[in-house]
């Protein structure tokens, strides 16, 4: 059912080529982004410092990871001394290797999930499958990503591209309730019960982090729909896998990033559930608690001074609503679980190796609308332009055209008379091109002249009239 | 006018119109409505013939170093002025904002000075109207109805604010339409359009859609890269709607229709 499917590591381009086909997802998610971001708007402009409270969070991030390895320290060993164990992966298969020799260890056959990026970084529920191990999504967007078969399109709500007729639909069929109408509650509670079950019998949960605090050792989720509270408590093991960047050094310093997220993300002013746990107690919640810290490519991000910034996203997922690329080409064409304007810078640092994510840093317009969204100011089209930077210099051959042409009009620019024969010589190529006062066609150019005209060099140049009347 | 600016104590200010090198090349009317406004306020105009392109392709295309040769370039001809005036604000932005974070990036201080220098009187052309010289009314008579876009360098970089629509409530005859999701980017981008062309053609297609929803003769920016942009659309499905930059409607005058 993706129109993209996340292993076609094929162009951007390519891939929205396909996405921009699917008017129905189009619809979708036009409708569904309009929504969130009117509801955030609301509660946003109801906090005078909403500024101050963005730059105190951007502070607070730029400060954690200057200290992380001492922090990623002190996380550890508070974490031991609640009861919990700590594990390190240098990478995705690392982790995804743990989690599945935990879950193995247990004897489930089943593992229940909190909705997480990074163990869909890992590509967690594909391992654990070949394992014979079902990961069971009990987030209601996952479930019906997972159900449908389908591909994520939102860091946020996976299933933000589907209305609710085809949820009924998915339903009706998986869950066999022919009775089943589109009426949201319904549908929830049709959800509800389906997962009712798997709580109940499940040994095992896995989930990711949006925080852990290093001075307790505690670790946190935010949602809103309660299913993760249930995994939280019920399963007698409980398997947390975090990105090492989430560590925030107290309490205190938790407070701004908890008051911008709900509110960023589903434009809540809280969301109506955030569970904290340290380590194990007895007789309450999960007798086994393990956190598996994931580096993945994050500490090459740190060393770069620019684009370290990357890893201060709470993913609150705004960038990705108010993006009016993501807006019309959905998430999968950015074919990895990171999608939109963070995906673009995220997924190119975190995947070096991947080349089709090299595109990515060029899939926008530099906006900059994400900047102006992001609730911890994340300058994402300059490290988007620093992506490019980095790529143009490593892109060897590839890139020899586009380095000729740049260079070639670099130097026509670094001298007046230079930049006078420029106009000159554009102003006679045209000659044939020209209608009237506008190029319709011009060879070699025809990815613009497909759905543009372009007005045509003037006879006289502005710096032609200057001369002959102001100078 | 100009007993105006001398009565609110306005000096004669010595500007350095930066033009841009696609104004100056396919727009050079722009150009003109430019040094008519700003002389008509008292200033004193010099268009500095040094000047070519402040390296925003090459930045945006990951050129970097070609972009900071450029930039340097840059800094050095526009220095004598007391304001650099400029009709593009992606082109100011540039001056104002990266080539400090090129300074940066390239640890080069001498030229980190000189940018600060600069940027610090840098303006964009409404921006220095209604900023600096105050006035926002400058007897312009445009009998039309137009709609405004908000360009993204305009809205998101330089945060204009009302600054442009200010003015254009000001001139008389004009008949202003809001179109739904005016600050919404028409997908230029530079090589955007060109690398990405179905995303662009995408984000193009829905803002001539928006700007063909209200009933207007004109479309008003105040860049004439995203108007070449949006300008270019239009015409390629032969729409009646043109496009204009702000500093031609400001620079109509009654007398002169
Ligand atoms: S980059 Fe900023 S806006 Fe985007 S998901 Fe992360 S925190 Fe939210």
């Amino acid at each position: 059912m993706p129109v993209v499917e996340r292993g076609e590591k094929i162009a951007f381009k390519n891939a929205a080529e396909r996405t921009l086909q699917d008017g129905q997802m189009r619809r979708n998610l036009r409708h569904a982004t309009t929504v969130i971001r009117g509801k955030r708007e609301i509660v946003v402009n109801e906090i005078d410092d909403w500024q101050e409270l963005r730059e105190q969070a951007k502070q607070i991030k730029t400060k954690a990871l200057k200290n992380l390895p001492r922090l990623l320290e002190q996380l550890e060993e508070n974490v031991k001394k609640a009861g919990g164990q700590v594990h390190w992966a240098r990478d995705a298969d690392e982790a995804s290797d743990i989690v599945k020799q935990l879950a193995k260890q247990s004897g489930a056959q089943e593992v229940v999930k909190i909705k997480s990026m990074t163990t869909e970084e890992i590509n967690l529920n594909r391992v654990l499958a070949d394992e014979g191990i079902q990961a069971i999504e009990t987030d209601l967007a996952e479930l019906i990503i997972q159900l449908g078969n389908d591909e994520s399109t939102h860091i946020v709500v996976p299933s933000v591209h589907w209305n609710r007729d085809q949820i009924r639909e998915l339903f009706v069929r998986e869950f066999n309730q022919p009775e089943l109408t589109n009426n949201p509650p319904e549908l929830a509670n049709a959800a509800r019960a389906y997962l009712r079950r798997k709580f109940l019998t499940a040994k095992v949960a896995v989930s990711g982090a949006n925080f852990a605090v290093a001075e307790t050792g505690s670790v946190g989720i935010v949602e809103s729909e309660g299913n993760g509270r249930m995994c939280l408590t019920l399963p007698e093991t409980l398997i947390s896998v975090m990105g090492i960047e989430k560590v925030i050094p107290t309490w205190e310093e938790l407070s701004p990033i908890l008051e911008l997220l709900p509110r960023s993300a589903t434009g809540e002013r809280m969301n109506p559930y955030t569970s904290i746990w340290s380590g194990t107690r007895e007789n309450d919640g999960p007798k086994n608690f393990h956190l598996v810290l994931l580096d993945n490519g994050r500490t090459d991000i740190l060393k770069d001074s620019v684009a370290r910034e990357t890893l201060h996203c709470i993913r609150c997922g705004a960038c990705l609503n108010i993006c009016p690329v993501y807006r019309r080409t959905g998430g999968q064409a950015y074919q990895s679980p990171y999608s939109g304007p963070i995906g673009a810078i995220f997924s190119p640092q975190i995947w070096r190796s991947e080349r089709h994510f090299a595109h990515l840093p060029f899939a926008s317009s530099l906006c900059g609308a994400c900047a102006d969204v992001c609730p911890v100011k994340i300058p994402i089209p300059r490290i988007l332009t620093q992506l490019r930077y980095r790529m143009k210099r490593q892109s060897g051959q590839a890139g020899f055209f586009e380095r000729f042409a740049i260079g070639l009009v670099t130097w026509f620019f670094m001298r007046e008379q230079r930049f006078a024969w420029l106009l000159k010589l554009a102003k006679f190529g045209q000659v044939p091109f020209k209608r009237k006062d506008k190029l319709a066609s011009v060879p070699l150019m025809g990815a613009w002249f497909e759905a543009r005209d372009l007005p045509a060099v003037a006879d006289e140049t502005f710096r032609d009239w200057w001369k002959k009347n102001k100078s | 006018m100009q007993v105006l600016c001398a009565e609110l104590g306005i000096q004669i200010v010595k500007v350095g119109l930066f033009l841009a090198c696609f104004n100056e090349s396919l727009f050079p009317e722009t150009g003109k409505s430019v040094v008519k406004i700003l002389e008509q306020l008292n200033c004193e105009v010099d268009f500095p013939l040094a000047q070519t392109c402040c390296g925003q392709l090459q930045y945006n295309s990951g050129f970097q170093e070609h972009t900071l040769a450029l930039a340097r370039r840059f800094v050095d001809i526009f220095a004598p002025y007391d304001a650099v005036v400029s009709p593009s604000s992606s082109c100011t932005h540039m001056v104002k904002e990266v080539f400090l974070q090129l300074a940066e990036d390239f640890n080069d201080h001498d030229f980190e000075l000189k940018v600060r220098n600069l940027a610090q009187k840098t303006w964009e052309f409404t921006e220095f109207l209604v900023d600096k010289l105050k006035v926002t009314k400058l007897g312009a008579y445009y009998p039309h109805t137009v709609t405004y876009h908000a360009t993204c360098s305009s809205s998101l970089g330089l945060k204009l604010d009302d600054r442009p629509l200010r003015l254009l409530k000001q001139v008389e005859g004009l008949e202003l339409v809001e179109m739904e999701s005016a600050n919404e980017c028409c997908g230029f981008g530079g090589t955007f359009a060109v690398k990405n062309k179905e995303v662009s053609t995408a984000m193009l297609q829905d803002k001539i859609a928006a700007i063909e929803a209200v009933d207007v003769k004109y479309c008003v920016a105040v860049d004439n890269s995203c108007l070449m942009h949006i300008g270019g659309g239009l015409s390629k499905k032969n729409s009646e709607i043109e496009v204009i930059h702000l500093a031609d409607i400001l620079a109509s005058r009654k007398e002169e229709i």
